[in-house]
Protein backbone atom coordinates (compact mmCIF):
# COMPACT_ATOMS: atom_id res chain seq x y z
CA UNK A 1 0.00 0.00 0.00
CA UNK A 2 1.18 3.23 -1.30
CA UNK A 3 1.78 5.86 2.31
CA UNK A 4 -0.02 9.17 1.51
CA UNK A 5 2.59 11.94 2.67
CA UNK A 6 1.28 14.71 4.11
CA UNK A 7 1.87 17.85 1.54
CA UNK A 8 4.21 20.03 3.29
CA UNK A 9 3.81 23.76 2.60
CA UNK A 10 7.17 24.90 3.92
CA UNK A 11 7.95 23.83 -0.05
CA UNK A 12 5.49 26.14 -1.49
CA UNK A 13 6.58 29.29 1.01
CA UNK A 14 8.87 31.04 -1.73
CA UNK A 15 5.32 31.21 -4.12
CA UNK A 16 4.16 33.99 -2.10
CA UNK A 17 5.80 36.64 -0.74
CA UNK A 18 5.98 36.92 2.87
CA UNK A 19 3.88 39.37 3.23
CA UNK A 20 1.06 36.96 2.51
CA UNK A 21 2.31 35.23 6.08
CA UNK A 22 1.59 38.11 8.32
CA UNK A 23 -1.69 38.76 6.56
CA UNK A 24 -0.44 42.18 4.92
CA UNK A 25 -1.28 40.58 1.79
CA UNK A 26 -4.45 38.51 0.81
CA UNK A 27 -4.26 35.09 -0.93
CA UNK A 28 -7.15 34.66 -3.40
CA UNK A 29 -7.66 31.46 -5.41
CA UNK A 30 -9.03 32.36 -9.15
CA UNK A 31 -10.50 29.03 -10.74
CA UNK A 32 -10.69 25.97 -11.72
CA UNK A 33 -14.37 27.18 -12.54
CA UNK A 34 -14.11 30.85 -13.59
CA UNK A 35 -15.20 31.88 -16.69
CA UNK A 36 -12.43 34.29 -17.36
CA UNK A 37 -9.50 31.80 -17.11
CA UNK A 38 -11.27 30.03 -20.12
CA UNK A 39 -10.82 26.39 -19.09
CA UNK A 40 -9.81 25.09 -15.77
CA UNK A 41 -6.96 27.24 -14.66
CA UNK A 42 -6.57 27.90 -11.32
CA UNK A 43 -3.99 30.70 -10.36
CA UNK A 44 -3.14 32.16 -6.87
CA UNK A 45 -3.46 35.43 -6.59
CA UNK A 46 -1.64 37.19 -4.28
CA UNK A 47 -3.30 40.29 -3.49
CA UNK A 48 -2.34 44.18 -2.09
CA UNK A 49 -5.74 45.67 -2.30
CA UNK A 50 -6.68 45.26 -5.62
CA UNK A 51 -3.14 45.03 -7.16
CA UNK A 52 -1.76 41.86 -7.74
CA UNK A 53 1.64 41.01 -6.10
CA UNK A 54 2.14 37.29 -7.45
CA UNK A 55 -0.09 35.17 -9.71
CA UNK A 56 0.68 31.44 -9.52
CA UNK A 57 -0.50 29.45 -12.36
CA UNK A 58 -1.45 25.87 -11.47
CA UNK A 59 -2.30 23.54 -14.03
CA UNK A 60 -3.47 19.75 -14.98
CA UNK A 61 -6.83 20.32 -14.18
CA UNK A 62 -7.47 18.86 -17.69
CA UNK A 63 -4.75 16.48 -17.95
CA UNK A 64 -5.80 13.19 -20.10
CA UNK A 65 -2.50 11.76 -21.01
CA UNK A 66 -2.70 12.32 -24.14
CA UNK A 67 1.03 11.59 -24.79
CA UNK A 68 0.89 8.45 -23.23
CA UNK A 69 -2.46 7.27 -24.65
CA UNK A 70 -0.81 7.56 -27.97
CA UNK A 71 2.30 5.50 -27.23
CA UNK A 72 -0.51 2.59 -26.79
CA UNK A 73 -2.02 2.94 -30.22
CA UNK A 74 -0.60 2.29 -33.40
CA UNK A 75 0.54 5.19 -35.93
CA UNK A 76 -2.85 5.18 -37.54
CA UNK A 77 -4.83 5.27 -34.96
CA UNK A 78 -3.30 7.95 -32.64
CA UNK A 79 -4.36 10.16 -34.43
CA UNK A 80 -7.34 10.66 -33.29
CA UNK A 81 -6.02 11.45 -29.67
CA UNK A 82 -4.11 14.84 -31.81
CA UNK A 83 -8.01 16.55 -32.30
CA UNK A 84 -8.06 16.25 -28.48
CA UNK A 85 -5.49 17.96 -27.47
CA UNK A 86 -6.40 22.14 -28.50
CA UNK A 87 -10.12 21.51 -29.44
CA UNK A 88 -9.57 25.30 -30.62
CA UNK A 89 -6.92 23.75 -33.67
CA UNK A 90 -7.93 20.16 -34.63
CA UNK A 91 -6.61 20.45 -38.16
CA UNK A 92 -3.75 22.09 -37.17
CA UNK A 93 -2.95 19.09 -34.35
CA UNK A 94 -3.59 16.73 -37.30
CA UNK A 95 -1.19 18.36 -39.50
CA UNK A 96 1.55 18.83 -37.12
CA UNK A 97 1.23 14.97 -35.93
CA UNK A 98 0.92 13.72 -39.71
CA UNK A 99 4.12 15.83 -41.16
CA UNK A 100 5.89 14.25 -37.74
CA UNK A 101 5.24 11.06 -39.17
CA UNK A 102 5.58 11.60 -42.67
CA UNK A 103 9.03 12.47 -41.57
CA UNK A 104 9.65 9.04 -39.71
CA UNK A 105 8.75 6.81 -42.10
CA UNK A 106 9.91 9.16 -44.92
CA UNK A 107 6.08 9.90 -46.72
CA UNK A 108 5.64 12.27 -49.60
CA UNK A 109 1.98 14.05 -49.80
CA UNK A 110 0.65 14.83 -53.27
CA UNK A 111 0.72 18.35 -54.19
CA UNK A 112 -3.46 18.82 -54.02
CA UNK A 113 -3.56 17.05 -50.54
CA UNK A 114 -0.90 19.86 -49.60
CA UNK A 115 -3.03 22.66 -50.63
CA UNK A 116 -6.37 21.11 -49.45
CA UNK A 117 -4.37 20.68 -46.01
CA UNK A 118 -3.46 24.58 -45.91
CA UNK A 119 -7.12 25.61 -46.77
CA UNK A 120 -8.27 24.00 -43.89
CA UNK A 121 -5.78 24.89 -41.23
CA UNK A 122 -5.79 28.54 -42.62
CA UNK A 123 -9.58 27.93 -42.03
CA UNK A 124 -9.22 26.51 -38.96
CA UNK A 125 -6.98 29.57 -37.94
CA UNK A 126 -9.59 31.88 -38.53
CA UNK A 127 -12.34 29.53 -36.30
CA UNK A 128 -9.64 29.63 -33.77
CA UNK A 129 -8.93 33.53 -33.95
CA UNK A 130 -12.77 33.85 -34.16
CA UNK A 131 -13.24 31.92 -30.79
CA UNK A 132 -10.26 34.45 -29.33
CA UNK A 133 -12.16 37.38 -30.33
CA UNK A 134 -15.29 36.38 -29.36
CA UNK A 135 -14.02 35.08 -25.58
CA UNK A 136 -11.91 38.14 -25.51
CA UNK A 137 -14.76 40.70 -25.95
CA UNK A 138 -16.87 38.60 -23.59
CA UNK A 139 -14.29 38.87 -21.05
CA UNK A 140 -14.01 42.39 -21.33
CA UNK A 141 -17.64 42.85 -21.44
CA UNK A 142 -18.41 43.42 -24.69
CA UNK A 143 -21.51 40.32 -25.36
CA UNK A 144 -22.46 40.71 -29.10
CA UNK A 145 -19.14 40.70 -30.45
CA UNK A 146 -19.29 37.14 -29.26
CA UNK A 147 -22.13 35.88 -30.78
CA UNK A 148 -20.97 37.38 -34.23
CA UNK A 149 -17.80 35.57 -34.25
CA UNK A 150 -19.98 32.41 -32.87
CA UNK A 151 -21.93 32.76 -36.21
CA UNK A 152 -19.31 32.90 -38.51
CA UNK A 153 -16.92 30.24 -36.75
CA UNK A 154 -20.25 28.03 -37.44
CA UNK A 155 -19.76 28.45 -41.42
CA UNK A 156 -16.14 27.15 -41.10
CA UNK A 157 -17.41 23.98 -39.12
CA UNK A 158 -20.40 23.48 -41.29
CA UNK A 159 -17.31 23.78 -43.97
CA UNK A 160 -15.77 20.51 -41.95
CA UNK A 161 -18.65 18.67 -41.76
CA UNK A 162 -19.04 18.59 -45.46
CA UNK A 163 -15.34 18.02 -45.80
CA UNK A 164 -15.15 15.13 -42.96
CA UNK A 165 -18.61 14.57 -41.43
CA UNK A 166 -17.28 15.90 -38.06
CA UNK A 167 -17.57 19.60 -37.16
CA UNK A 168 -14.90 19.56 -34.57
CA UNK A 169 -13.06 15.96 -33.97
CA UNK A 170 -12.41 16.08 -37.90
CA UNK A 171 -9.14 13.66 -38.25
CA UNK A 172 -9.48 14.87 -41.64
CA UNK A 173 -5.43 14.96 -42.74
CA UNK A 174 -4.16 11.50 -42.36
CA UNK A 175 -0.52 10.34 -43.06
CA UNK A 176 0.25 10.57 -46.52
CA UNK A 177 -2.45 12.94 -47.56
CA UNK A 178 -5.93 13.16 -46.66
CA UNK A 179 -8.97 11.13 -45.55
CA UNK A 180 -10.76 11.67 -48.94
CA UNK A 181 -10.77 14.12 -51.93
CA UNK A 182 -13.08 17.35 -50.53
CA UNK A 183 -16.78 17.10 -52.19
CA UNK A 184 -17.69 19.40 -54.69
CA UNK A 185 -19.11 21.84 -52.92
CA UNK A 186 -16.28 22.61 -51.06
CA UNK A 187 -15.17 25.50 -53.48
CA UNK A 188 -18.21 27.31 -53.34
CA UNK A 189 -18.60 26.91 -49.30
CA UNK A 190 -15.22 28.23 -48.95
CA UNK A 191 -15.88 30.98 -51.85
CA UNK A 192 -19.25 32.09 -50.21
CA UNK A 193 -16.96 32.39 -47.12
CA UNK A 194 -14.64 34.59 -48.26
CA UNK A 195 -17.24 36.43 -49.91
CA UNK A 196 -18.50 37.61 -46.20
CA UNK A 197 -15.97 37.37 -44.09
CA UNK A 198 -13.75 40.32 -44.77
CA UNK A 199 -17.14 42.45 -44.28
CA UNK A 200 -17.59 40.87 -40.79
CA UNK A 201 -14.10 41.59 -39.77
CA UNK A 202 -15.09 45.04 -40.01
CA UNK A 203 -17.60 45.05 -37.96
CA UNK A 204 -15.64 43.29 -35.30
CA UNK A 205 -13.63 46.33 -35.77
CA UNK A 206 -15.95 49.20 -35.69
CA UNK A 207 -17.37 47.43 -32.32
CA UNK A 208 -13.88 46.61 -30.67
CA UNK A 209 -10.61 48.43 -32.43
CA UNK A 210 -11.69 52.01 -31.80
CA UNK A 211 -14.32 51.95 -29.17
CA UNK A 212 -13.35 54.11 -26.04
CA UNK A 213 -13.96 51.31 -22.92
CA UNK A 214 -12.09 48.61 -24.84
CA UNK A 215 -9.15 50.82 -25.44
CA UNK A 216 -8.91 52.26 -21.72
CA UNK A 217 -8.98 48.29 -20.76
CA UNK A 218 -6.30 47.19 -23.02
CA UNK A 219 -3.47 50.24 -24.18
CA UNK A 220 -0.22 49.74 -21.97
CA UNK A 221 -1.87 46.38 -20.00
CA UNK A 222 0.53 43.41 -19.79
CA UNK A 223 3.62 44.91 -21.96
CA UNK A 224 5.65 42.07 -22.83
CA UNK A 225 9.35 42.94 -24.13
CA UNK A 226 10.64 40.76 -26.58
CA UNK A 227 13.62 39.67 -24.51
CA UNK A 228 11.32 37.96 -21.87
CA UNK A 229 9.09 36.53 -24.47
CA UNK A 230 12.02 34.96 -26.34
CA UNK A 231 13.25 33.95 -22.80
CA UNK A 232 10.02 31.75 -22.03
CA UNK A 233 9.69 30.25 -25.54
CA UNK A 234 6.58 32.43 -26.60
CA UNK A 235 5.58 32.18 -30.04
CA UNK A 236 2.65 32.67 -31.94
CA UNK A 237 0.74 36.26 -32.41
CA UNK A 238 1.94 36.74 -28.52
CA UNK A 239 5.77 36.79 -29.85
CA UNK A 240 4.52 38.73 -33.18
CA UNK A 241 2.72 41.73 -30.93
CA UNK A 242 5.84 42.21 -28.99
CA UNK A 243 8.01 42.60 -32.69
CA UNK A 244 9.54 39.61 -33.14
CA UNK A 245 8.98 38.56 -36.68
CA UNK A 246 8.83 35.05 -36.09
CA UNK A 247 6.49 32.21 -37.98
CA UNK A 248 7.17 28.90 -39.10
CA UNK A 249 5.09 29.46 -42.30
CA UNK A 250 7.78 31.92 -43.63
CA UNK A 251 10.52 31.00 -41.26
CA UNK A 252 10.62 26.84 -41.85
CA UNK A 253 8.18 26.81 -44.42
CA UNK A 254 6.21 23.16 -44.60
CA UNK A 255 3.35 22.21 -46.93
CA UNK A 256 4.45 24.72 -49.79
CA UNK A 257 3.73 27.69 -47.59
CA UNK A 258 6.65 29.38 -49.51
CA UNK A 259 4.29 30.06 -52.89
CA UNK A 260 1.60 31.99 -51.09
CA UNK A 261 2.23 35.45 -50.97
CA UNK A 262 1.01 36.82 -47.32
CA UNK A 263 2.64 38.98 -44.49
CA UNK A 264 2.93 38.63 -40.96
CA UNK A 265 1.47 41.52 -38.83
CA UNK A 266 3.96 42.53 -36.09
CA UNK A 267 3.78 45.03 -33.95
CA UNK A 268 5.90 46.32 -31.66
CA UNK A 269 3.94 47.87 -28.60
CA UNK A 270 3.63 44.42 -26.89
CA UNK A 271 0.64 45.26 -25.09
CA UNK A 272 -2.46 43.55 -24.97
CA UNK A 273 -3.93 46.07 -27.66
CA UNK A 274 -0.89 44.60 -29.66
CA UNK A 275 -1.92 41.41 -29.60
CA UNK A 276 -5.61 41.94 -30.68
CA UNK A 277 -4.46 43.81 -33.45
CA UNK A 278 -2.39 41.20 -34.52
CA UNK A 279 -4.95 38.82 -34.59
CA UNK A 280 -7.35 40.64 -36.08
CA UNK A 281 -4.97 41.10 -39.11
CA UNK A 282 -4.19 37.20 -39.18
CA UNK A 283 -7.83 37.11 -39.97
CA UNK A 284 -6.78 39.00 -43.49
CA UNK A 285 -3.60 37.76 -44.09
CA UNK A 286 -5.29 33.87 -43.55
CA UNK A 287 -7.96 35.02 -46.14
CA UNK A 288 -5.38 35.76 -48.66
CA UNK A 289 -3.53 32.32 -48.36
CA UNK A 290 -6.69 30.20 -48.46
CA UNK A 291 -7.76 32.76 -52.18
CA UNK A 292 -4.38 31.92 -53.51
CA UNK A 293 -4.33 28.64 -52.76
CA UNK A 294 -7.81 27.75 -53.73
CA UNK A 295 -7.20 29.74 -56.91
CA UNK A 296 -4.13 27.71 -58.23
CA UNK A 297 -5.82 23.88 -56.03
CA UNK A 298 -3.77 21.58 -58.11
CA UNK A 299 -5.83 18.31 -59.53
CA UNK A 300 -4.50 14.79 -58.99
CA UNK A 301 -4.80 11.89 -56.24
CA UNK A 302 -5.19 13.39 -52.19
CA UNK A 303 -3.72 10.47 -50.95
CA UNK A 304 0.26 8.86 -51.19
CA UNK A 305 -0.54 5.61 -53.06
CA UNK A 306 2.10 3.57 -50.83
CA UNK A 307 0.42 1.05 -49.91
CA UNK A 308 2.66 0.14 -46.76
CA UNK A 309 1.10 3.33 -44.84
CA UNK A 310 -1.34 4.40 -46.46
CA UNK A 311 -4.58 1.87 -47.07
CA UNK A 312 -5.96 1.31 -50.39
CA UNK A 313 -9.01 2.96 -52.20
CA UNK A 314 -11.92 0.98 -51.27
CA UNK A 315 -12.35 0.05 -55.10
CA UNK A 316 -8.99 -2.15 -54.98
CA UNK A 317 -9.98 -4.07 -52.09
CA UNK A 318 -12.60 -6.15 -53.55
CA UNK A 319 -10.77 -6.80 -56.83
CA UNK A 320 -7.14 -6.94 -55.49
CA UNK A 321 -6.10 -9.79 -53.15
CA UNK A 322 -2.72 -7.61 -52.06
CA UNK A 323 -4.78 -4.73 -51.97
CA UNK A 324 -7.06 -6.84 -49.09
CA UNK A 325 -3.47 -7.69 -48.04
CA UNK A 326 -2.45 -4.61 -47.13
CA UNK A 327 -5.80 -3.40 -45.77
CA UNK A 328 -6.03 -5.45 -43.23
CA UNK A 329 -2.29 -5.55 -42.13
CA UNK A 330 -2.59 -1.63 -41.93
CA UNK A 331 -5.81 -1.42 -39.75
CA UNK A 332 -5.02 -4.36 -37.65
CA UNK A 333 -1.06 -4.38 -36.82
CA UNK A 334 -0.47 -0.75 -38.61
CA UNK A 335 2.86 0.11 -40.32
CA UNK A 336 6.02 -0.21 -38.38
CA UNK A 337 7.84 2.94 -38.65
CA UNK A 338 12.32 2.82 -38.30
CA UNK A 339 14.09 3.35 -35.49
CA UNK A 340 14.79 7.02 -34.74
CA UNK A 341 13.17 10.35 -33.92
CA UNK A 342 11.75 13.37 -35.24
CA UNK A 343 10.24 16.57 -34.52
CA UNK A 344 7.89 18.48 -36.92
CA UNK A 345 6.74 21.96 -36.23
CA UNK A 346 3.39 23.84 -37.22
CA UNK A 347 2.08 27.31 -36.71
CA UNK A 348 -0.29 27.21 -35.01
CA UNK A 349 -3.51 30.07 -34.21
CA UNK A 350 -1.57 29.83 -31.32
CA UNK A 351 2.14 30.14 -31.71
CA UNK A 352 4.62 26.80 -32.41
CA UNK A 353 2.93 23.11 -32.36
CA UNK A 354 5.22 20.65 -32.47
CA UNK A 355 5.53 17.32 -32.23
CA UNK A 356 8.15 15.06 -31.24
CA UNK A 357 8.09 11.64 -31.96
CA UNK A 358 9.86 8.22 -31.30
CA UNK A 359 9.69 5.15 -33.01
CA UNK A 360 11.45 1.95 -32.11
CA UNK A 361 10.90 -0.10 -35.41
CA UNK A 362 7.53 -1.43 -34.34
CA UNK A 363 3.83 0.17 -35.14
CA UNK A 364 3.46 1.86 -32.35
CA UNK A 365 5.20 5.01 -31.32
CA UNK A 366 7.45 5.00 -28.45
CA UNK A 367 7.14 8.34 -27.26
CA UNK A 368 5.11 11.24 -28.36
CA UNK A 369 5.32 14.74 -27.08
CA UNK A 370 4.02 17.49 -27.72
CA UNK A 371 5.35 20.62 -27.84
CA UNK A 372 2.36 23.34 -27.37
CA UNK A 373 2.27 26.68 -27.39
CA UNK A 374 -0.26 27.59 -25.00
CA UNK A 375 1.68 25.90 -22.15
CA UNK A 376 5.05 28.37 -23.30
CA UNK A 377 2.74 31.70 -23.72
CA UNK A 378 0.76 30.76 -20.24
CA UNK A 379 4.57 30.97 -18.97
CA UNK A 380 4.75 34.06 -18.80
CA UNK A 381 1.66 35.43 -17.57
CA UNK A 382 2.96 35.83 -13.71
CA UNK A 383 5.26 38.16 -15.10
CA UNK A 384 2.89 40.36 -16.82
CA UNK A 385 0.09 40.58 -14.86
CA UNK A 386 2.08 41.84 -11.61
CA UNK A 387 1.18 45.05 -10.44
CA UNK A 388 -1.66 45.08 -12.40
CA UNK A 389 -5.25 44.92 -11.24
CA UNK A 390 -7.63 41.63 -11.09
CA UNK A 391 -9.78 42.99 -14.15
CA UNK A 392 -6.60 44.01 -16.11
CA UNK A 393 -5.71 39.72 -14.81
CA UNK A 394 -8.61 39.07 -17.36
CA UNK A 395 -7.48 41.08 -19.91
CA UNK A 396 -3.93 39.61 -20.26
CA UNK A 397 -5.31 36.02 -19.75
CA UNK A 398 -7.70 36.17 -22.73
CA UNK A 399 -5.25 38.14 -24.72
CA UNK A 400 -2.87 35.31 -24.37
CA UNK A 401 -5.26 33.07 -25.97
CA UNK A 402 -4.61 30.08 -23.85
CA UNK A 403 -6.45 26.56 -24.43
CA UNK A 404 -6.06 24.31 -21.39
CA UNK A 405 -6.56 20.76 -23.42
CA UNK A 406 -3.43 22.43 -25.37
CA UNK A 407 -1.50 23.06 -21.81
CA UNK A 408 -2.08 19.92 -19.63
CA UNK A 409 -2.63 17.20 -22.48
CA UNK B 1 -8.54 62.65 -31.90
CA UNK B 2 -11.44 65.17 -31.18
CA UNK B 3 -13.49 65.07 -28.04
CA UNK B 4 -16.38 63.79 -29.86
CA UNK B 5 -14.27 60.67 -30.97
CA UNK B 6 -14.69 58.34 -28.77
CA UNK B 7 -18.75 58.97 -28.78
CA UNK B 8 -18.54 58.51 -32.35
CA UNK B 9 -17.28 55.03 -32.14
CA UNK B 10 -19.17 54.04 -29.65
CA UNK B 11 -22.16 55.28 -31.86
CA UNK B 12 -20.53 53.11 -34.92
CA UNK B 13 -20.45 50.04 -32.57
CA UNK B 14 -23.84 50.76 -31.64
CA UNK B 15 -24.91 51.09 -35.31
CA UNK B 16 -23.58 47.56 -35.86
CA UNK B 17 -25.32 45.97 -33.61
CA UNK B 18 -28.16 47.45 -34.79
CA UNK B 19 -27.79 46.44 -38.07
CA UNK B 20 -27.29 42.85 -36.98
CA UNK B 21 -30.28 43.09 -35.12
CA UNK B 22 -32.32 43.52 -38.43
CA UNK B 23 -30.45 40.36 -39.55
CA UNK B 24 -32.07 37.19 -40.12
CA UNK B 25 -31.83 34.71 -37.45
CA UNK B 26 -29.09 31.80 -38.48
CA UNK B 27 -30.09 29.85 -34.91
CA UNK B 28 -32.26 26.74 -35.63
CA UNK B 29 -34.82 26.20 -32.80
CA UNK B 30 -33.49 22.90 -31.84
CA UNK B 31 -35.70 20.38 -30.91
CA UNK B 32 -38.23 21.42 -32.97
CA UNK B 33 -36.69 22.38 -35.65
CA UNK B 34 -33.66 20.44 -36.36
CA UNK B 35 -30.20 21.17 -38.52
CA UNK B 36 -29.97 18.99 -41.78
CA UNK B 37 -26.67 17.16 -41.46
CA UNK B 38 -23.90 16.64 -44.01
CA UNK B 39 -23.53 13.52 -46.74
CA UNK B 40 -20.41 13.02 -44.58
CA UNK B 41 -21.65 13.32 -41.25
CA UNK B 42 -20.70 10.49 -38.89
CA UNK B 43 -23.30 10.02 -36.74
CA UNK B 44 -24.78 6.56 -34.98
CA UNK B 45 -23.47 3.18 -36.73
CA UNK B 46 -25.93 1.33 -38.94
CA UNK B 47 -25.41 -2.38 -39.78
CA UNK B 48 -26.29 -2.69 -43.53
CA UNK B 49 -27.88 -5.49 -45.27
CA UNK B 50 -27.38 -6.28 -48.90
CA UNK B 51 -30.47 -6.07 -51.36
CA UNK B 52 -31.29 -9.91 -51.04
CA UNK B 53 -31.36 -8.85 -47.42
CA UNK B 54 -28.65 -11.04 -46.36
CA UNK B 55 -26.24 -9.10 -43.89
CA UNK B 56 -23.04 -7.35 -45.06
CA UNK B 57 -21.34 -8.01 -41.87
CA UNK B 58 -18.96 -11.42 -42.27
CA UNK B 59 -17.57 -10.80 -38.31
CA UNK B 60 -14.08 -10.35 -39.43
CA UNK B 61 -13.54 -8.12 -36.11
CA UNK B 62 -11.59 -5.61 -38.26
CA UNK B 63 -13.38 -2.60 -37.10
CA UNK B 64 -12.85 -3.92 -33.37
CA UNK B 65 -9.39 -4.07 -34.25
CA UNK B 66 -8.90 -0.89 -35.96
CA UNK B 67 -10.95 1.11 -32.60
CA UNK B 68 -8.78 3.67 -31.45
CA UNK B 69 -11.50 3.56 -28.52
CA UNK B 70 -11.65 -0.15 -28.56
CA UNK B 71 -15.72 0.32 -28.25
CA UNK B 72 -16.67 -2.76 -30.55
CA UNK B 73 -16.88 -5.90 -29.48
CA UNK B 74 -17.98 -8.71 -32.47
CA UNK B 75 -18.33 -12.30 -32.11
CA UNK B 76 -18.02 -14.50 -35.08
CA UNK B 77 -19.74 -18.08 -35.85
CA UNK B 78 -20.35 -19.76 -38.82
CA UNK B 79 -22.78 -19.93 -41.59
CA UNK B 80 -24.43 -22.95 -43.44
CA UNK B 81 -26.74 -22.49 -46.44
CA UNK B 82 -29.44 -24.06 -43.88
CA UNK B 83 -29.08 -20.89 -42.05
CA UNK B 84 -27.16 -18.45 -43.60
CA UNK B 85 -26.71 -14.88 -42.34
CA UNK B 86 -24.41 -13.61 -44.60
CA UNK B 87 -22.61 -14.34 -47.55
CA UNK B 88 -19.32 -16.24 -47.19
CA UNK B 89 -17.92 -18.52 -43.98
CA UNK B 90 -18.84 -16.69 -40.75
CA UNK B 91 -21.42 -14.18 -39.53
CA UNK B 92 -21.13 -11.59 -36.75
CA UNK B 93 -23.24 -13.67 -33.67
CA UNK B 94 -22.78 -10.69 -31.56
CA UNK B 95 -22.00 -7.03 -31.99
CA UNK B 96 -21.87 -4.87 -29.62
CA UNK B 97 -20.81 -1.17 -29.87
CA UNK B 98 -20.57 1.14 -26.54
CA UNK B 99 -21.43 4.17 -27.28
CA UNK B 100 -20.59 6.08 -24.51
CA UNK B 101 -16.64 5.19 -25.48
CA UNK B 102 -17.40 5.59 -29.48
CA UNK B 103 -15.12 9.01 -30.24
CA UNK B 104 -17.20 8.87 -34.15
CA UNK B 105 -13.91 8.58 -35.80
CA UNK B 106 -14.99 6.81 -38.38
CA UNK B 107 -12.26 4.31 -38.92
CA UNK B 108 -14.61 1.23 -38.37
CA UNK B 109 -16.46 2.46 -41.45
CA UNK B 110 -12.74 3.00 -43.41
CA UNK B 111 -11.83 -0.42 -42.03
CA UNK B 112 -15.21 -2.29 -42.65
CA UNK B 113 -13.78 -4.59 -46.54
CA UNK B 114 -17.72 -5.10 -46.85
CA UNK B 115 -19.31 -1.65 -46.21
CA UNK B 116 -21.35 -3.65 -43.43
CA UNK B 117 -20.73 -0.91 -40.91
CA UNK B 118 -22.20 2.54 -42.23
CA UNK B 119 -22.06 6.04 -39.46
CA UNK B 120 -25.44 7.45 -40.13
CA UNK B 121 -27.58 10.75 -39.68
CA UNK B 122 -28.29 10.24 -35.85
CA UNK B 123 -27.25 12.17 -33.56
CA UNK B 124 -29.71 12.03 -30.61
CA UNK B 125 -27.92 9.93 -28.19
CA UNK B 126 -28.67 9.58 -24.66
CA UNK B 127 -29.05 7.32 -21.98
CA UNK B 128 -30.58 6.89 -18.75
CA UNK B 129 -27.75 4.72 -17.79
CA UNK B 130 -24.55 3.27 -19.06
CA UNK B 131 -26.20 -0.09 -20.08
CA UNK B 132 -28.36 1.22 -22.29
CA UNK B 133 -25.75 2.88 -24.18
CA UNK B 134 -24.37 -0.62 -25.75
CA UNK B 135 -25.87 -1.04 -28.81
CA UNK B 136 -26.58 -4.78 -30.19
CA UNK B 137 -26.72 -6.31 -33.44
CA UNK B 138 -30.51 -6.22 -33.38
CA UNK B 139 -30.35 -1.84 -32.64
CA UNK B 140 -27.85 -1.73 -35.24
CA UNK B 141 -29.43 -3.89 -37.70
CA UNK B 142 -30.75 -2.16 -40.71
CA UNK B 143 -34.56 -3.63 -41.01
CA UNK B 144 -35.33 -6.30 -43.97
CA UNK B 145 -36.56 -4.84 -47.01
CA UNK B 146 -39.30 -7.54 -47.05
CA UNK B 147 -40.76 -10.03 -44.55
CA UNK B 148 -38.76 -13.19 -46.77
CA UNK B 149 -35.69 -11.80 -46.67
CA UNK B 150 -35.03 -12.36 -43.07
CA UNK B 151 -31.72 -13.75 -41.94
CA UNK B 152 -31.20 -16.44 -41.11
CA UNK B 153 -32.65 -18.42 -44.34
CA UNK B 154 -32.10 -21.08 -46.14
CA UNK B 155 -30.61 -20.86 -49.39
CA UNK B 156 -29.27 -22.45 -52.14
CA UNK B 157 -25.73 -24.44 -51.95
CA UNK B 158 -22.83 -23.30 -53.38
CA UNK B 159 -24.39 -19.41 -54.48
CA UNK B 160 -23.04 -16.98 -51.16
CA UNK B 161 -19.78 -18.19 -51.12
CA UNK B 162 -17.75 -14.84 -51.48
CA UNK B 163 -17.65 -13.20 -48.87
CA UNK B 164 -16.00 -9.76 -49.82
CA UNK B 165 -17.74 -7.80 -52.55
CA UNK B 166 -16.48 -5.62 -55.28
CA UNK B 167 -17.04 -2.32 -54.41
CA UNK B 168 -17.02 1.63 -55.56
CA UNK B 169 -14.61 4.18 -54.35
CA UNK B 170 -17.38 7.08 -52.25
CA UNK B 171 -18.58 9.16 -54.14
CA UNK B 172 -19.70 12.04 -52.70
Amino acid sequence: MTQIEEVNYEQYRHLVSERAFTGETMLLNMGPQHPSTHGVLRLLLELDGEVIVNAVPDIGFLHTGVEKNMEAKTYLKAEVMSDRLDYMNNLGNNLAYCMAVEKLVELDVPPRAQALRVILVELQRIASHLVWIGTFGLDLAAMSVFLYAFREREQILDIFELCSGQRMMTTFIRPGGLWRDVPVEFETAVRNFLKIFPKRVDEYEALLTKNPLFLDRLLGIGKLDAATALQHGVTGPMLRASGVKWDLRKARPYMGYEQYDFDIPVRTEGDTYARYLVRVQEFRESMKIIEQALNKLPMGPVRSDNRKFVPPPRSEIGVSMEALIHHFKLWTEGFSAPKGSVYSAVESPRGELGVYLEGDGGPKPHRVHWRTPSFSNLSVVPKLVKGHLVADLVAILASTDIVLGDIDR
Amino acid sequence: MGVFDPLLELLRGLGTTFKMALDKPVTYQYPEEKRPVRPRFRGRHVLKRYENGLEKCIGCSLCAAACPADAIFVEASENTDEKRFSPGERYASTYEINMLRCIYCGFCEDACPTEAIVLGDNYELSFYDRRSAIYTKEMLLEPVPSVEMTTPRKVEPGVFTRSVPEMKDPQD
